[in-house]
């Protein structure tokens, strides 16, 4: 067999077909393949070295190339069993598989076999390929044509493994292998076709045993850790309960034991052998991570805590099983103990504690966990006036949502119809339900109590809240506390630091050390190397900043980095922007005042109803407040609104005068008592109308931008923080001192335009104060962005505001203090957990070296040491988790 | 001073020496990633007690996609962060999961496990 070099088919060699240049053969499947050849030789002899570095390439008459990825080849033993798998195949011709690129490269028939049958023979062997399922929406497609249109169209692009177009629901399932062909290319070819595509769920990479866990990537992740549980501790077993005779029999002289078992007996000797060869499944089985950990960080030119421990009991083993076998190496009987104890016992312990972490671990994610989980799974939707049911992937922009009592609201959006009571606690932290009507946006993931309704997708897929807080979560929880830097230089010098100290403990006790000194210079090297814990010192700020991080997301507060959270609690000064921080941001009906026997309610119905046409915030205050006393406004005519002064109008045939004080002297109105109470409503803060009627003096009416309900009680929470509180505004000076005045806050930066804001946070700090602003993501960006810290008031479904360290997702002031009051504790535990691990490594190998002993005559035992160094990491770890239970002080 | 302890001192102090040169002052290998037709600079990186390969260089301004393939239930290696980037991702054992990255700024980015115990570096060129 031969191959044709211009249709790249089989052909039977001798060929009738043959040409023959520089001494090579060139045989042909036809004449018309043959002439080709002599006509362009350069051409195709160049094409088999070009198709080649193609990882895929088909031709017409059906062979194909393909270089597939292969996930998980551990050793040069497994490839044999891919290559006779793939090889059962028919209509194979070549295949190889490279352990170092990961690749398998296989030349095929594509007549007799396909690609997906490849990928599931390379499953059938217990490999996976690495073969991806792409989840895409087709836009424009009408009938059963467009599918086998798609369906062919994408099977014939290189990569692609197998198309599936689903009519009802608009999409394409494509199975394609990455690195061949990417999303871009099968968009590109779909739209080749003339359909337009959008997102469902991006790319997923296939699952090993995607039916059975049925792609929970999280709970996979939960799975692997309970497994790696089972079998530690399953190892501990082995070695703890192994451990026990051994220890017994290793101080024959603490236990009194019968003469028999005592040193240099032959029952001993036995004894000593059995042990020798028992420790060899707790070393290779029980211990078998210490090994293999710390041959890949050797390679890795690394060094961590499976190299010491891994070295330890191996020093341990080697000088024990000498003892045993070859005591007349010794120079004398004394020197030939044995230390198989120090084996059992170190690997029992570690382990242990190795499984308790991962435990403890397990919690520490917790919160980011119950986010994802908060997503709903399947959304109804109306699409051609019918409902379906369709995965949450599937919504699209503007797509309409029905939401039922009871239900969890699938994406973010606008209602559109119905209004209902919404349970939004999981997202913003605030447990009173919301009552939400048409034209109030929802938010995805939130929960539906008690009406039904349906609302307009406006935010989908990665752009949802709850995405956009696991995003913020997740960067924040990667991100590193500036305490952490430090940490790291020390980590990298940590490991090989101790191997370098054990190594000259052994030598100074060697030299100086007591009789028998080779053997205490085995002890305290083999001591110091298992009481070191690098774990506990890398771990220490990453797993706090994790709990910490995830538990401000479990109250509405995203903390955006390590960064953020380290300042905050460093902070002397908060500035508190006024509208719709401190207050609630727009104004509402606050007093109604009557002269000259009118009543508070025509006083009102009046008003409201002349200030119904009005847009004016203030008009808009009037109006609310005489709907929430359910008064039915009526129509205003020759409506007159004069500059400066109110408004003038006609009612029922009451002429009606609206306005400032300006306005009563035009009209020449006698005010009475009502100038003084004016006066005092404005030193409230408030903003006071004068209201006539028929010419004749009728009342005053008030409004006033409100100052939140918990902004007094939280403004006290910050004093007691330490914080000197600032409050800002645009606002003139009475009104600003007013609100001042009642929420206590005793310094007032008034009639700030907003552009100045950023450069009075500078005032601050120039003053040498750590300062936090606390504003809208809007208006105020600038000032966040200035201040040290910058804590943005949520804006509904907007979570991402760029120029904030810490975001507040539930409007109120309570968040912040939150937010401090948790920054202070994740870095007081941040601290401990430092400290901690700071101060056992640098206690424990001095001790553990033996310095304290010519002056204590202290001296570590390598059991004690182990059981140190189990306990060391997950104390750290527990500590950690005490963050879980932080509760806010309010 | 007896023979068999100025050995004890030799040889121990020569271990002290090699330790300290093979961890800390050896150059560690980089790599050299190659973009592919499309732009895309793709690696696929083992983690197994360590990154292999752990120091790797690539281009600027163009995407880069990073394999990880976590061949080991340690749960050290549970998480890879790229700290200076913000980006984190959760290894599966024994699964390819793929990293996104494109990064514009020349310079040198550390990766490391969630416990500060691994570390590899993308230079960035």
């Amino acid at each position: 067999m031969t191959k044709d070099p211009v249709c790249g088919m089989n052909v039977v060699s001798p060929s009738q077909f043959f040409v023959e240049k520089d001494g090579e053969k060139y045989e042909f499947c036809s004449d018309s393949c043959k002439t080709k050849f002599i006509e362009e030789p350069e051409k195709y002899l160049a094409q088999p070295e070009e198709e080649q570095t193609a990882t895929y390439s088909i031709n017409s008459k059906g062979k194909e190339k393909i270089d597939i990825p292969i996930v998980g080849i551990h050793c040069s033993s497994c490839i044999p069993t891919i290559e006779s798998e793939i090889k059962k195949l028919p209509g194979i011709n070549f295949t190889s598989v490279n352990i170092a690129t990961e690749k398998a490269h296989i030349e095929f028939n594509n007549s007799e076999v396909k690609a997906v049958d490849i990928i599931s023979a390379i499953k059938k062997a217990g490999y996976q390929a690495g073969q991806a399922t792409l989840k895409l929406g087709i836009v424009g497609m009408h009938d059963a044509s467009s599918i086998s249109q798609i369906e062919g169209g994408l099977q014939k692009t290189s990569g692609v493994l197998n198309a599936s177009v689903d009519l009802v629901s608009g999409t394409a399932i494509v199975k394609y292998i990455p690195g061949v062909v990417d999303l871009n290319k099968i968009k590109n070819e779909i739209r080749k076709l003339g359909y337009d595509t959008f997102d469902t769920s991006g790319v997923k990479t296939d699952k090993l045993k995607d039916s059975k866990t049925g792609g929970e990537e999280v709970d996979e992740n939960q799975v692997a850790r309970e497994k790696e549980y089972k079998t530690l501790m399953q190892k501990f077993i082995f070695a703890a309960v192994l451990a026990l005779p051994v220890v017994f029999f290793s101080y024959p002289t603490v236990w009194n034991l019968p003469a028999q078992f005592q040193r240099g007996t032959e029952t001993l000797q036995l004894i000593w052998i059995a042990m020798s060869i028992l420790s060899l499944p707790v070393m290779f089985w029980s211990g078998s991570q210490f090994y293999t950990g710390a041959w890949a960080a050797i390679r890795n030119r690394s060094a961590n805590m499976n190299t010491l421990v891994s070295t330890g009991i191996t020093a341990a083993w080697l000088y024990s099983a000498v003892a045993t076998y070859f005591p007349s190496v010794f120079p004398s009987a004394e020197l030939a103990d044995q230390f198989f104890d120090v084996i059992f016992v170190v690997v029992a312990l570690v382990i242990l504690g190795m499984a308790l972490e991962i435990r403890a671990k397990g919690k520490s994610s917790e919160a980011i966990k119950k986010l994802m989980g908060l997503q709903a799974k399947t959304a109804l939707v109306l699409r051609d006036g019918k409902e379906i049911d369709i995965p949450i992937e599937e919504v699209v922009l503007d797509d309409i949502v029905i939401v039922r009592p009871g239900e969890k609201i699938p994406v973010d959006g606008v209602i559109v119809d119905g209004s209902s009571s919404i349970d939004e606690s999981m997202i913003t932290g605030e447990s009173i339900p919301v009552e939400k009507d048409i034209d109030d946006e929802v938010i995805g993931s939130t929960i539906n109590k008690t009406g039904s309704f349906k609302f307009k997708a406006t935010k989908v897929g990665k752009d949802t809240t709850l995405s956009q807080i696991i995003q913020l979560v997740e960067q924040a929880q990667s991100s590193k506390a500036p305490i952490q830097k430090i940490v790291d230089k020390i980590s990298g010098f940590f490991a090989p630091g101790v191997i370098i100290i054990a190594l000259l403990t052994f030598v100074v006790w060697y030299v100086f050390g007591p009789a028998p000194s080779l053997v205490y210079a085995l002890i305290t090297f083999v001591t110091v190397l298992v009481i070191a814990c690098p774990c506990a010192l890398g771990i220490a700020t990453p797993i706090s900043l994790m709990v910490g991080v995830g538990k401000g997301a479990e109250n509405g507060i995203l903390i955006r980095s390590g960064d953020a959270l380290e300042t905050a609690q460093k902070l002397d000064t908060i500035v508190l922007d006024k509208t719709g921080t401190v207050t609630e941001g727009k104004p509402s009906l606050t007093d109604v005042i009557t002269a000259n026997n009118f009543t508070e309610d025509d006083v009102l119905l009046l008003s409201a109803s002349v200030e119904k046409s009005s847009e004016h915030p203030l008009a808009e205050a009037i109006v609310n407040g005489a709907k929430d006393k359910s008064l039915e406004l009526k129509d205003a005519h020759n409506f007159n609104a004069i500059p400066g002064h109110g408004v003038d109008a006609e009612i029922d045939g009451r002429n009606v005068l609206l306005g400032n004080i300006k306005m009563m002297k035009k009209y020449k109105i006698d005010l009475g008592l009502l100038e003084e109470k004016s006066t005092r409503l404005a030193d409230e803060g408030k903003t006071p109308m004068f209201v006539a009627i028929d010419k004749k003096a009728a009342g005053i009416i008030a409004v006033a931008d409100l100052v939140k309900e918990d902004s007094v009680e939280s403004i006290i929470q910050l004093k007691k923080l330490g914080l000197e509180v600032v409050m800002i505004t645009g606002d003139n000076v009475r009104t600003a001192k007013a609100i001042a005045k009642q929420v206590g806050v005793d310094r007032v930066m008034a009639e700030i335009l907003p552009q100045d804001k950023a450069l009075n946070v500078q005032k601050l700090q120039n003053e040498g104060k750590i300062v936090a602003m606390v504003g809208d993501g809007l208006n105020d960006a600038p000032a966040l962005a200035q201040a040290d810290i910058g804590l943005a008031i949520g804006t509904g479904t907007d979570v991402a505001i760029e120029a904030s360290d810490i975001t507040l997702i539930n409007g109120s002031l309570k968040g912040v203090v939150l937010a401090i009051q948790l920054s202070k504790a994740t870095m007081k535990n941040i601290k401990q957990n430092l400290f901690g691990a700071f101060f056992y490594n640098g206690l424990g190998i001095p001790i553990a070296a033996g310095l304290f002993y010519p002056f204590f005559g202290l001296l570590l035992s390598p059991l004690l040491a182990g059981a140190a160094m189990a306990f060391s990491s997950v104390t750290v770890v527990t500590n950690a988790n005490r963050l879980r239970k932080f509760k806010p002080k309010i | 001073m007896a023979i068999d302890q100025i050995i004890v001192i030799i040889v121990g102090v020569g271990l002290s020496v090699l330790v300290a040169w093979y961890f800390w002052f050896s150059e560690k290998k980089a790599v050299k990633i190659q973009s592919s037709d499309t732009g895309l600079q793709e690696a696929v990186i083992k983690v197994k007690g360590g990154y292999t390969p752990d120091v790797l260089i690539f281009e600027a301004g163009k995407p880069i996609k990073l394999n990880f393939i976590r061949e080991e239930t340690a749960a050290c290696s549970e998480d890879v962060i790229f700290p200076d980037l913000g980006k984190k991702a959760s290894l599966t054992a024994f699964k390819t999961v793929p990293v996104e990255l494109q990064i514009d700024e020349p310079g040198e980015y550390n990766f490391q496990c969630g416990m500060g115990m691994l570390h590899g570096k993308l230079i960035i060129e």
